[in-house]
Protein backbone atom coordinates (compact mmCIF):
# COMPACT_ATOMS: atom_id res chain seq x y z
CA UNK A 1 0.00 0.00 0.00
CA UNK A 2 1.34 3.42 -0.80
CA UNK A 3 1.06 6.27 1.66
CA UNK A 4 -1.88 7.94 -0.09
CA UNK A 5 -4.03 4.86 0.23
CA UNK A 6 -3.17 4.54 3.90
CA UNK A 7 -4.12 8.15 4.39
CA UNK A 8 -7.41 7.52 2.59
CA UNK A 9 -8.25 4.55 4.75
CA UNK A 10 -7.38 6.44 7.92
CA UNK A 11 -9.46 9.38 6.74
CA UNK A 12 -12.39 7.05 6.01
CA UNK A 13 -12.20 5.51 9.46
CA UNK A 14 -12.04 8.89 11.12
CA UNK A 15 -14.98 10.17 9.05
CA UNK A 16 -16.97 7.04 9.83
CA UNK A 17 -16.23 7.46 13.53
CA UNK A 18 -17.20 11.14 13.60
CA UNK A 19 -20.39 10.62 11.58
CA UNK A 20 -21.50 7.70 13.74
CA UNK A 21 -20.85 9.74 16.87
CA UNK A 22 -22.98 12.61 15.53
CA UNK A 23 -25.79 10.23 14.57
CA UNK A 24 -25.74 8.50 17.95
CA UNK A 25 -25.86 11.82 19.79
CA UNK A 26 -28.70 13.09 17.57
CA UNK A 27 -30.54 9.87 18.26
CA UNK A 28 -30.95 10.89 21.84
CA UNK A 29 -31.99 14.47 21.03
CA UNK A 30 -35.68 13.82 21.67
CA UNK A 31 -34.96 12.53 25.18
CA UNK A 32 -32.72 15.53 25.84
CA UNK A 33 -35.40 17.96 24.69
CA UNK A 34 -38.16 16.44 26.82
CA UNK A 35 -35.77 16.50 29.77
CA UNK A 36 -34.78 20.12 29.12
CA UNK A 37 -38.38 21.24 28.78
CA UNK A 38 -39.27 19.57 32.07
CA UNK A 39 -36.22 21.07 33.83
CA UNK A 40 -36.90 24.60 32.65
CA UNK A 41 -40.59 24.45 33.49
CA UNK A 42 -39.68 23.15 36.96
CA UNK A 43 -36.98 25.73 37.52
CA UNK A 44 -39.17 28.65 36.49
CA UNK A 45 -42.25 27.48 38.37
CA UNK A 46 -40.70 26.43 41.67
CA UNK A 47 -40.45 30.00 43.09
CA UNK A 48 -44.27 30.10 42.95
CA UNK A 49 -44.51 27.67 45.81
CA UNK A 50 -42.16 29.70 47.96
CA UNK A 51 -44.42 32.73 47.72
CA UNK A 52 -47.90 31.26 47.49
CA UNK A 53 -49.71 28.73 49.63
CA UNK A 54 -51.49 25.84 47.99
CA UNK A 55 -54.80 27.39 48.98
CA UNK A 56 -53.95 30.65 47.24
CA UNK A 57 -53.64 28.69 44.01
CA UNK A 58 -56.59 26.43 44.72
CA UNK A 59 -59.05 29.29 44.85
CA UNK A 60 -61.65 30.82 42.61
CA UNK A 61 -60.23 34.20 41.76
CA UNK A 62 -57.75 34.90 38.96
CA UNK A 63 -56.86 38.58 39.07
CA UNK A 64 -53.08 38.90 38.72
CA UNK A 65 -52.99 42.71 39.04
CA UNK A 66 -54.07 42.40 42.66
CA UNK A 67 -52.07 39.22 43.21
CA UNK A 68 -55.01 36.82 43.12
CA UNK A 69 -53.70 33.69 41.48
CA UNK A 70 -56.52 31.16 41.90
CA UNK A 71 -56.16 28.68 39.05
CA UNK A 72 -59.57 27.03 39.52
CA UNK A 73 -61.32 29.24 36.93
CA UNK A 74 -58.67 28.35 34.36
CA UNK A 75 -58.67 24.63 35.23
CA UNK A 76 -62.46 24.46 35.07
CA UNK A 77 -62.46 26.49 31.85
CA UNK A 78 -60.01 24.10 30.19
CA UNK A 79 -61.95 21.13 31.52
CA UNK A 80 -65.40 22.14 30.33
CA UNK A 81 -64.24 23.34 26.91
CA UNK A 82 -62.28 20.12 26.39
CA UNK A 83 -65.27 18.03 27.52
CA UNK A 84 -67.52 19.93 25.12
CA UNK A 85 -65.05 19.37 22.30
CA UNK A 86 -64.73 15.67 23.15
CA UNK A 87 -68.50 15.32 23.20
CA UNK A 88 -68.62 16.51 19.59
CA UNK A 89 -65.33 15.19 18.24
CA UNK A 90 -65.45 11.60 19.52
CA UNK A 91 -68.76 10.50 17.94
CA UNK A 92 -68.22 12.38 14.68
CA UNK A 93 -64.56 11.42 14.46
CA UNK A 94 -65.12 7.73 15.17
CA UNK A 95 -68.11 7.47 12.84
CA UNK A 96 -66.13 9.14 10.07
CA UNK A 97 -63.25 6.73 10.69
CA UNK A 98 -65.62 3.73 10.51
CA UNK A 99 -67.20 5.13 7.37
CA UNK A 100 -63.86 5.68 5.65
CA UNK A 101 -62.34 2.36 6.72
CA UNK A 102 -65.30 0.01 6.42
CA UNK A 103 -68.30 1.39 4.60
CA UNK A 104 -67.51 4.03 1.99
CA UNK A 105 -66.89 2.97 -1.61
CA UNK A 106 -63.35 3.55 -2.84
CA UNK A 107 -64.02 6.81 -4.70
CA UNK A 108 -65.63 8.39 -1.65
CA UNK A 109 -62.76 7.25 0.55
CA UNK A 110 -60.33 8.94 -1.85
CA UNK A 111 -62.22 12.21 -1.35
CA UNK A 112 -62.88 12.01 2.41
CA UNK A 113 -59.39 11.07 3.54
CA UNK A 114 -57.56 14.04 2.00
CA UNK A 115 -60.40 16.33 3.07
CA UNK A 116 -59.94 15.40 6.72
CA UNK A 117 -56.17 15.82 6.28
CA UNK A 118 -56.81 19.32 4.96
CA UNK A 119 -58.70 20.14 8.16
CA UNK A 120 -55.71 18.88 10.12
CA UNK A 121 -53.50 21.29 8.22
CA UNK A 122 -55.59 24.43 8.76
CA UNK A 123 -53.61 26.68 11.12
CA UNK A 124 -55.30 27.32 14.45
CA UNK A 125 -55.37 31.09 13.92
CA UNK A 126 -57.32 30.63 10.69
CA UNK A 127 -59.93 28.56 12.55
CA UNK A 128 -59.97 31.17 15.31
CA UNK A 129 -60.45 33.92 12.76
CA UNK A 130 -63.41 32.12 11.20
CA UNK A 131 -64.71 31.52 14.72
CA UNK A 132 -64.76 35.26 15.36
CA UNK A 133 -66.18 36.33 12.02
CA UNK A 134 -68.63 33.51 11.23
CA UNK A 135 -69.33 31.12 14.10
CA UNK A 136 -69.55 33.58 17.01
CA UNK A 137 -72.21 35.83 15.42
CA UNK A 138 -74.16 32.70 14.49
CA UNK A 139 -74.00 31.35 18.05
CA UNK A 140 -75.09 34.70 19.48
CA UNK A 141 -78.10 35.07 17.21
CA UNK A 142 -79.28 31.47 17.21
CA UNK A 143 -78.97 30.97 20.97
CA UNK A 144 -79.99 34.53 21.97
CA UNK A 145 -76.81 35.13 23.94
CA UNK A 146 -75.29 38.50 24.85
CA UNK A 147 -72.03 37.46 23.18
CA UNK A 148 -71.03 34.74 20.75
CA UNK A 149 -67.56 34.42 22.26
CA UNK A 150 -68.40 31.53 24.57
CA UNK A 151 -66.98 28.23 25.75
CA UNK A 152 -69.38 26.50 23.36
CA UNK A 153 -67.92 28.34 20.35
CA UNK A 154 -64.46 27.28 21.48
CA UNK A 155 -65.59 23.68 21.99
CA UNK A 156 -67.00 23.46 18.46
CA UNK A 157 -63.75 24.73 16.93
CA UNK A 158 -61.61 22.53 19.18
CA UNK A 159 -63.66 19.56 18.02
CA UNK A 160 -62.62 20.54 14.50
CA UNK A 161 -58.98 20.42 15.58
CA UNK A 162 -59.36 17.07 17.35
CA UNK A 163 -61.32 15.30 14.59
CA UNK A 164 -58.41 14.88 12.11
CA UNK A 165 -56.28 13.21 14.81
CA UNK A 166 -59.13 10.92 15.88
CA UNK A 167 -60.04 9.96 12.32
CA UNK A 168 -56.52 9.19 11.15
CA UNK A 169 -55.46 7.15 14.20
CA UNK A 170 -58.77 5.25 14.46
CA UNK A 171 -58.83 4.57 10.72
CA UNK A 172 -55.29 3.18 10.87
CA UNK A 173 -56.37 0.89 13.71
CA UNK A 174 -59.43 -0.37 11.80
CA UNK A 175 -57.33 -0.86 8.68
CA UNK A 176 -54.87 -2.98 10.62
CA UNK A 177 -57.52 -5.58 11.56
CA UNK A 178 -56.73 -8.66 9.42
CA UNK A 179 -59.15 -9.21 6.55
CA UNK A 180 -59.60 -12.83 7.63
CA UNK A 181 -61.55 -11.66 10.72
CA UNK A 182 -64.13 -9.90 8.56
CA UNK A 183 -64.31 -12.72 6.04
CA UNK A 184 -64.95 -15.22 8.80
CA UNK A 185 -67.78 -13.15 10.29
CA UNK A 186 -69.40 -12.51 6.90
CA UNK A 187 -69.10 -16.19 5.98
CA UNK A 188 -70.98 -17.08 9.15
CA UNK A 189 -73.88 -14.98 7.88
CA UNK A 190 -73.32 -11.75 9.84
CA UNK A 191 -74.37 -8.51 8.19
CA UNK A 192 -71.68 -5.94 7.46
CA UNK A 193 -72.78 -3.89 10.46
CA UNK A 194 -72.72 -6.92 12.76
CA UNK A 195 -69.21 -7.62 11.51
CA UNK A 196 -68.11 -4.07 12.24
CA UNK A 197 -69.76 -3.90 15.66
CA UNK A 198 -68.93 -7.37 16.95
CA UNK A 199 -65.63 -8.15 15.21
CA UNK A 200 -63.74 -5.26 13.64
CA UNK A 201 -64.32 -2.61 16.33
CA UNK A 202 -63.50 -4.91 19.28
CA UNK A 203 -60.36 -6.06 17.47
CA UNK A 204 -59.30 -2.44 16.95
CA UNK A 205 -60.43 -1.19 20.33
CA UNK A 206 -57.02 -0.19 21.67
CA UNK A 207 -56.30 1.85 18.56
CA UNK A 208 -59.71 3.49 18.84
CA UNK A 209 -59.04 4.29 22.50
CA UNK A 210 -55.66 5.76 21.61
CA UNK A 211 -57.31 7.85 18.90
CA UNK A 212 -59.76 9.43 21.32
CA UNK A 213 -57.04 10.07 23.88
CA UNK A 214 -54.72 11.74 21.40
CA UNK A 215 -57.64 13.78 20.05
CA UNK A 216 -58.53 15.00 23.53
CA UNK A 217 -54.85 15.68 24.21
CA UNK A 218 -54.79 17.87 21.14
CA UNK A 219 -57.86 19.76 22.36
CA UNK A 220 -56.45 20.43 25.85
CA UNK A 221 -53.26 21.88 24.40
CA UNK A 222 -54.83 24.10 21.75
CA UNK A 223 -54.06 27.73 22.36
CA UNK A 224 -54.76 30.29 19.67
CA UNK A 225 -58.24 29.16 18.69
CA UNK A 226 -59.56 29.16 22.25
CA UNK A 227 -57.84 32.43 23.03
CA UNK A 228 -59.59 34.07 20.08
CA UNK A 229 -63.12 32.73 20.50
CA UNK A 230 -63.87 31.91 24.14
CA UNK A 231 -64.13 35.50 25.32
CA UNK A 232 -61.14 35.29 27.68
CA UNK A 233 -63.00 35.89 30.94
CA UNK A 234 -61.49 33.91 33.82
CA UNK A 235 -64.80 32.91 35.43
CA UNK A 236 -65.54 29.70 37.27
CA UNK A 237 -67.23 27.10 35.12
CA UNK A 238 -69.71 25.07 37.11
CA UNK A 239 -71.91 22.73 35.15
CA UNK A 240 -73.11 22.58 31.60
CA UNK A 241 -74.66 26.04 31.65
CA UNK A 242 -71.14 27.46 31.72
CA UNK A 243 -70.73 26.35 28.12
CA UNK A 244 -72.66 29.44 27.12
CA UNK A 245 -70.68 32.06 28.99
CA UNK A 246 -67.24 33.49 28.28
CA UNK A 247 -64.46 31.44 29.83
CA UNK A 248 -60.73 31.16 29.63
CA UNK A 249 -58.44 28.15 29.43
CA UNK A 250 -55.00 27.55 30.92
CA UNK A 251 -53.34 27.72 27.51
CA UNK A 252 -55.01 31.00 26.58
CA UNK A 253 -54.03 32.53 29.92
CA UNK A 254 -50.35 31.82 29.31
CA UNK A 255 -50.51 33.11 25.75
CA UNK A 256 -52.43 36.26 26.67
CA UNK A 257 -50.49 37.27 29.78
CA UNK A 258 -46.91 36.08 29.32
CA UNK A 259 -46.12 38.91 26.91
CA UNK A 260 -46.93 41.53 29.52
CA UNK A 261 -45.38 40.24 32.74
CA UNK A 262 -41.99 41.22 34.12
CA UNK A 263 -39.50 38.35 33.91
CA UNK A 264 -38.95 36.85 37.33
CA UNK A 265 -42.11 38.32 38.89
CA UNK A 266 -44.58 36.16 40.80
CA UNK A 267 -47.05 36.36 37.92
CA UNK A 268 -44.31 35.06 35.58
CA UNK A 269 -43.63 32.06 37.83
CA UNK A 270 -47.34 31.27 38.20
CA UNK A 271 -47.73 31.22 34.41
CA UNK A 272 -44.83 28.75 34.22
CA UNK A 273 -46.58 26.61 36.85
CA UNK A 274 -49.65 26.49 34.61
CA UNK A 275 -47.33 25.47 31.76
CA UNK A 276 -45.93 22.72 33.97
CA UNK A 277 -49.46 21.44 34.66
CA UNK A 278 -50.18 21.36 30.91
CA UNK A 279 -46.88 19.56 30.26
CA UNK A 280 -47.66 16.91 32.88
CA UNK A 281 -51.19 16.41 31.53
CA UNK A 282 -49.91 15.89 27.99
CA UNK A 283 -47.20 13.55 29.30
CA UNK A 284 -49.81 11.45 31.12
CA UNK A 285 -52.11 11.31 28.09
CA UNK A 286 -49.32 10.32 25.71
CA UNK A 287 -47.66 7.76 27.96
CA UNK A 288 -51.00 6.09 28.67
CA UNK A 289 -51.90 6.12 24.98
CA UNK A 290 -48.63 4.50 23.95
CA UNK A 291 -48.88 1.97 26.78
CA UNK A 292 -52.33 0.95 25.51
CA UNK A 293 -50.99 0.58 21.96
CA UNK A 294 -47.93 -1.32 23.15
CA UNK A 295 -50.00 -3.85 25.09
CA UNK A 296 -52.34 -4.27 22.14
CA UNK A 297 -49.41 -4.97 19.82
CA UNK A 298 -48.09 -7.65 22.20
CA UNK A 299 -51.52 -9.25 22.26
CA UNK A 300 -51.81 -9.25 18.48
CA UNK A 301 -48.37 -10.80 18.15
CA UNK A 302 -49.44 -13.55 20.53
CA UNK A 303 -52.69 -14.17 18.67
CA UNK A 304 -51.14 -14.25 15.23
CA UNK A 305 -48.18 -16.43 16.12
CA UNK B 1 -92.63 -2.60 19.83
CA UNK B 2 -91.43 -3.47 16.37
CA UNK B 3 -88.33 -5.54 16.33
CA UNK B 4 -86.04 -4.49 13.53
CA UNK B 5 -84.53 -7.18 11.37
CA UNK B 6 -80.76 -7.09 11.38
CA UNK B 7 -80.79 -5.94 7.78
CA UNK B 8 -82.94 -2.96 8.66
CA UNK B 9 -80.66 -2.16 11.60
CA UNK B 10 -77.72 -2.22 9.26
CA UNK B 11 -79.38 0.18 6.88
CA UNK B 12 -80.30 2.63 9.64
CA UNK B 13 -76.87 2.50 11.29
CA UNK B 14 -75.07 2.94 7.98
CA UNK B 15 -77.28 5.92 7.18
CA UNK B 16 -76.44 7.53 10.55
CA UNK B 17 -72.71 6.91 10.09
CA UNK B 18 -72.84 8.21 6.54
CA UNK B 19 -74.66 11.36 7.65
CA UNK B 20 -72.13 11.93 10.44
CA UNK B 21 -69.33 11.68 7.90
CA UNK B 22 -71.07 14.16 5.64
CA UNK B 23 -71.54 16.45 8.66
CA UNK B 24 -67.79 16.22 9.24
CA UNK B 25 -66.84 16.76 5.61
CA UNK B 26 -69.17 19.60 4.65
CA UNK B 27 -67.89 22.13 7.22
CA UNK B 28 -64.34 21.50 5.99
CA UNK B 29 -65.38 22.42 2.45
CA UNK B 30 -67.23 25.46 3.78
CA UNK B 31 -64.24 26.60 5.87
CA UNK B 32 -61.76 26.41 3.02
CA UNK B 33 -64.02 27.80 0.31
CA UNK B 34 -65.38 30.66 2.41
CA UNK B 35 -61.85 31.81 3.24
CA UNK B 36 -60.78 31.64 -0.39
CA UNK B 37 -63.94 33.28 -1.77
CA UNK B 38 -63.90 36.18 0.67
CA UNK B 39 -60.14 36.59 0.50
CA UNK B 40 -59.69 36.39 -3.25
CA UNK B 41 -60.70 40.00 -3.84
CA UNK B 42 -58.17 41.30 -1.30
CA UNK B 43 -55.22 39.39 -2.66
CA UNK B 44 -53.23 41.20 -5.33
CA UNK B 45 -49.53 41.68 -6.08
CA UNK B 46 -49.71 44.95 -4.19
CA UNK B 47 -51.24 43.24 -1.16
CA UNK B 48 -48.52 40.61 -1.19
CA UNK B 49 -45.55 42.87 -1.83
CA UNK B 50 -46.30 46.11 0.03
CA UNK B 51 -45.55 47.16 3.58
CA UNK B 52 -48.57 47.62 5.87
CA UNK B 53 -49.69 51.24 6.18
CA UNK B 54 -52.02 53.27 8.36
CA UNK B 55 -51.66 51.07 11.48
CA UNK B 56 -51.93 47.93 9.33
CA UNK B 57 -55.38 49.01 8.14
CA UNK B 58 -54.23 49.35 4.55
CA UNK B 59 -51.27 48.36 2.43
CA UNK B 60 -49.90 44.85 2.22
CA UNK B 61 -48.49 42.00 4.28
CA UNK B 62 -44.99 41.69 2.77
CA UNK B 63 -43.06 41.76 6.08
CA UNK B 64 -45.27 38.99 7.47
CA UNK B 65 -44.72 36.81 4.39
CA UNK B 66 -40.97 37.38 4.45
CA UNK B 67 -40.90 36.75 8.20
CA UNK B 68 -42.70 33.42 7.84
CA UNK B 69 -40.24 32.43 5.08
CA UNK B 70 -37.29 33.33 7.34
CA UNK B 71 -38.78 31.29 10.18
CA UNK B 72 -39.48 28.26 7.98
CA UNK B 73 -35.99 28.31 6.42
CA UNK B 74 -34.29 28.80 9.79
CA UNK B 75 -36.35 26.04 11.37
CA UNK B 76 -35.49 23.75 8.46
CA UNK B 77 -31.76 24.45 8.81
CA UNK B 78 -31.85 23.27 12.42
CA UNK B 79 -34.51 20.57 12.45
CA UNK B 80 -33.80 18.73 9.17
CA UNK B 81 -30.21 17.63 9.96
CA UNK B 82 -31.05 16.82 13.57
CA UNK B 83 -34.31 15.06 12.75
CA UNK B 84 -32.89 13.00 9.88
CA UNK B 85 -29.79 12.05 11.90
CA UNK B 86 -32.03 10.96 14.73
CA UNK B 87 -34.17 8.91 12.34
CA UNK B 88 -31.01 7.27 10.89
CA UNK B 89 -29.97 6.33 14.41
CA UNK B 90 -33.35 4.77 15.19
CA UNK B 91 -33.65 2.86 11.93
CA UNK B 92 -30.02 1.88 11.20
CA UNK B 93 -28.14 1.76 14.50
CA UNK B 94 -30.41 1.37 17.52
CA UNK B 95 -31.05 -2.05 18.97
CA UNK B 96 -34.46 -2.79 20.46
CA UNK B 97 -33.34 -1.91 23.96
CA UNK B 98 -34.74 -0.09 26.97
CA UNK B 99 -33.07 3.16 25.84
CA UNK B 100 -34.49 2.91 22.34
CA UNK B 101 -37.96 2.55 23.82
CA UNK B 102 -37.27 5.65 25.92
CA UNK B 103 -36.34 7.57 22.77
CA UNK B 104 -39.55 6.51 21.06
CA UNK B 105 -41.59 7.47 24.11
CA UNK B 106 -39.83 10.85 24.17
CA UNK B 107 -40.69 11.43 20.50
CA UNK B 108 -44.36 10.62 21.08
CA UNK B 109 -44.41 12.95 24.08
CA UNK B 110 -42.59 15.73 22.28
CA UNK B 111 -45.20 15.59 19.52
CA UNK B 112 -48.00 15.92 22.08
CA UNK B 113 -46.71 18.87 24.11
CA UNK B 114 -49.04 21.89 23.76
CA UNK B 115 -47.59 24.53 21.45
CA UNK B 116 -47.82 27.24 24.11
CA UNK B 117 -45.59 25.16 26.39
CA UNK B 118 -42.96 25.19 23.63
CA UNK B 119 -43.32 28.96 23.72
CA UNK B 120 -42.68 29.01 27.48
CA UNK B 121 -39.69 26.72 27.10
CA UNK B 122 -38.26 28.85 24.29
CA UNK B 123 -38.70 31.95 26.43
CA UNK B 124 -36.98 30.31 29.40
CA UNK B 125 -34.08 28.67 27.55
CA UNK B 126 -33.35 30.64 24.38
CA UNK B 127 -34.64 34.14 25.07
CA UNK B 128 -33.63 34.52 28.72
CA UNK B 129 -31.11 31.84 29.75
CA UNK B 130 -29.05 31.89 26.53
CA UNK B 131 -29.77 35.61 26.22
CA UNK B 132 -30.69 35.51 22.53
CA UNK B 133 -33.53 37.94 23.20
CA UNK B 134 -36.82 37.87 21.36
CA UNK B 135 -35.35 37.16 17.93
CA UNK B 136 -35.64 35.16 14.74
CA UNK B 137 -32.98 32.74 15.96
CA UNK B 138 -34.80 32.08 19.26
CA UNK B 139 -38.09 31.56 17.41
CA UNK B 140 -36.45 29.18 14.92
CA UNK B 141 -34.87 27.13 17.71
CA UNK B 142 -38.23 26.89 19.49
CA UNK B 143 -40.07 25.91 16.31
CA UNK B 144 -37.33 23.35 15.51
CA UNK B 145 -37.90 21.41 18.70
CA UNK B 146 -41.61 21.32 17.87
CA UNK B 147 -40.91 20.15 14.30
CA UNK B 148 -38.32 17.48 15.07
CA UNK B 149 -40.71 14.71 16.23
CA UNK B 150 -42.70 14.98 12.97
CA UNK B 151 -39.52 14.73 10.89
CA UNK B 152 -38.09 11.86 12.95
CA UNK B 153 -41.17 9.66 12.76
CA UNK B 154 -41.81 10.10 9.01
CA UNK B 155 -38.11 9.83 8.12
CA UNK B 156 -37.70 6.70 10.21
CA UNK B 157 -40.68 5.12 8.50
CA UNK B 158 -39.17 5.96 5.09
CA UNK B 159 -35.77 4.52 6.06
CA UNK B 160 -37.32 1.33 7.41
CA UNK B 161 -39.26 0.84 4.19
CA UNK B 162 -35.98 0.37 2.26
CA UNK B 163 -35.60 -3.42 1.90
CA UNK B 164 -32.91 -5.09 3.98
CA UNK B 165 -31.44 -6.75 0.88
CA UNK B 166 -30.21 -3.35 -0.38
CA UNK B 167 -28.10 -2.97 2.75
CA UNK B 168 -26.87 -6.57 2.66
CA UNK B 169 -25.69 -6.21 -0.93
CA UNK B 170 -23.93 -2.93 -0.24
CA UNK B 171 -22.11 -4.21 2.84
CA UNK B 172 -21.31 -7.41 0.98
CA UNK B 173 -19.48 -5.38 -1.65
CA UNK B 174 -17.22 -3.94 1.02
CA UNK B 175 -18.97 -0.68 1.83
CA UNK B 176 -18.85 0.55 5.40
CA UNK B 177 -22.04 1.16 7.37
CA UNK B 178 -22.00 4.90 6.76
CA UNK B 179 -21.22 4.46 3.04
CA UNK B 180 -24.18 2.11 2.80
CA UNK B 181 -26.45 4.61 4.49
CA UNK B 182 -25.29 7.57 2.45
CA UNK B 183 -25.08 5.95 -0.98
CA UNK B 184 -27.84 3.35 -0.81
CA UNK B 185 -30.37 3.80 1.97
CA UNK B 186 -30.73 7.61 2.07
CA UNK B 187 -31.27 8.08 -1.70
CA UNK B 188 -33.94 5.39 -1.66
CA UNK B 189 -35.68 6.94 1.34
CA UNK B 190 -35.35 10.54 0.13
CA UNK B 191 -38.94 11.10 -1.10
CA UNK B 192 -40.37 9.77 2.16
CA UNK B 193 -38.02 11.95 4.17
CA UNK B 194 -38.98 14.94 2.03
CA UNK B 195 -42.66 14.33 2.79
CA UNK B 196 -41.92 14.39 6.51
CA UNK B 197 -39.83 17.53 6.19
CA UNK B 198 -42.59 19.36 4.32
CA UNK B 199 -45.25 18.29 6.85
CA UNK B 200 -43.05 19.31 9.77
CA UNK B 201 -42.13 22.71 8.35
CA UNK B 202 -45.77 23.23 7.41
CA UNK B 203 -46.67 22.91 11.05
CA UNK B 204 -43.95 25.42 11.93
CA UNK B 205 -45.29 27.87 9.33
CA UNK B 206 -48.82 27.81 10.74
CA UNK B 207 -48.07 27.94 14.47
CA UNK B 208 -48.44 31.09 16.52
CA UNK B 209 -48.15 30.15 20.18
CA UNK B 210 -44.47 29.06 20.12
CA UNK B 211 -43.32 32.35 18.58
CA UNK B 212 -45.54 34.65 20.68
CA UNK B 213 -42.81 35.30 23.27
CA UNK B 214 -39.76 34.16 21.33
CA UNK B 215 -39.57 36.33 18.24
CA UNK B 216 -42.85 37.53 16.77
CA UNK B 217 -43.39 41.28 16.48
CA UNK B 218 -46.74 43.03 16.60
CA UNK B 219 -45.72 45.49 13.88
CA UNK B 220 -42.40 46.47 12.34
CA UNK B 221 -41.96 49.42 10.00
CA UNK B 222 -39.10 47.68 8.16
CA UNK B 223 -37.81 44.21 7.43
CA UNK B 224 -35.53 42.51 9.98
CA UNK B 225 -31.81 43.16 9.42
CA UNK B 226 -30.28 40.17 11.17
CA UNK B 227 -31.26 36.92 12.81
CA UNK B 228 -31.18 38.70 16.16
CA UNK B 229 -34.07 41.00 15.21
CA UNK B 230 -37.71 40.28 15.83
CA UNK B 231 -39.88 39.56 12.83
CA UNK B 232 -43.50 39.70 11.81
CA UNK B 233 -45.06 36.37 10.79
CA UNK B 234 -48.23 35.47 8.91
CA UNK B 235 -50.11 33.52 11.61
CA UNK B 236 -49.29 36.04 14.33
CA UNK B 237 -50.19 38.88 11.98
CA UNK B 238 -53.60 37.30 11.35
CA UNK B 239 -54.09 36.97 15.11
CA UNK B 240 -53.12 40.61 15.64
CA UNK B 241 -55.32 42.08 12.94
CA UNK B 242 -58.33 39.97 13.85
CA UNK B 243 -58.26 40.62 17.61
CA UNK B 244 -55.97 43.51 18.54
CA UNK B 245 -56.57 46.26 15.98
CA UNK B 246 -59.89 48.10 16.16
CA UNK B 247 -61.69 49.05 12.92
CA UNK B 248 -59.69 46.61 10.90
CA UNK B 249 -61.11 46.20 7.37
CA UNK B 250 -62.45 42.67 7.04
CA UNK B 251 -61.05 42.30 3.52
CA UNK B 252 -57.48 42.57 4.80
CA UNK B 253 -58.24 39.96 7.46
CA UNK B 254 -59.68 37.57 4.88
CA UNK B 255 -56.81 38.34 2.52
CA UNK B 256 -54.24 37.46 5.17
CA UNK B 257 -56.13 34.28 6.10
CA UNK B 258 -56.23 33.33 2.41
CA UNK B 259 -52.49 33.76 1.96
CA UNK B 260 -51.72 31.74 5.10
CA UNK B 261 -54.17 28.96 4.22
CA UNK B 262 -52.95 28.83 0.61
CA UNK B 263 -49.33 28.61 1.80
CA UNK B 264 -50.16 25.69 4.11
CA UNK B 265 -52.40 23.85 1.65
CA UNK B 266 -49.87 24.13 -1.18
CA UNK B 267 -47.23 22.59 1.10
CA UNK B 268 -49.70 19.81 1.99
CA UNK B 269 -50.45 19.08 -1.66
CA UNK B 270 -46.71 19.11 -2.37
CA UNK B 271 -46.14 16.52 0.37
CA UNK B 272 -48.97 14.35 -0.94
CA UNK B 273 -47.66 14.47 -4.52
CA UNK B 274 -44.12 13.61 -3.42
CA UNK B 275 -45.58 10.63 -1.60
CA UNK B 276 -47.59 9.34 -4.55
CA UNK B 277 -44.72 10.03 -6.99
CA UNK B 278 -42.47 7.98 -4.76
CA UNK B 279 -44.92 5.08 -4.64
CA UNK B 280 -45.04 4.96 -8.42
CA UNK B 281 -41.29 5.30 -8.94
CA UNK B 282 -40.22 2.83 -6.28
CA UNK B 283 -37.80 0.19 -7.55
CA UNK B 284 -38.76 -2.55 -5.13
Amino acid sequence: MNSKMIFNTKYRQLLEFVVEAIIRISGYSAVVFVGLIFLFLMQESLPTFGELQARDLWSQRWYPIENYFGVLPLLSGSLIITLGAAFIAIPFGLMTAIFIAEIAPLWLREILKPLVEVLGGVPSVVLGFLGITVLAPLVREELYLPTGLTAFTGAVLLAGMAIPTIVSVAEDALDAVPKAYRDAALALGATRWQTIWRVTLPAARSGVLTATMLGIGRAIGETMTVMMVTGNAPQMASGLGSLFISLRTMTATIAAEMGEVANGSLHYHVLFSIGLILFLVSLTVNITASAVLFRARKRTERLLS
Amino acid sequence: MIRLSRHHTERIVFAVIGLASVATAVPIIIIVSSIFFSGAEAVSWQFLLEMPRDGMRSGGIWPAIIGTIYLVVGTGLISIPLGVASAIYLSEYAADSYWTRMIRLAIVNLAGIPSVVYGLFGLGLFVLFLDLGSSIVAACLTLSIMTIPVIISTAEEALRAVPQSFRVVSVGMGATRWQTIRRVVLPQALPGILTGVILGLNRAAGETAPILFTGAAFFLPKLPNSIFDQTMALPYHLFVISTQVPEMPITIQYGTATVLLAFVLIMNILAASVRSWQRRKREW
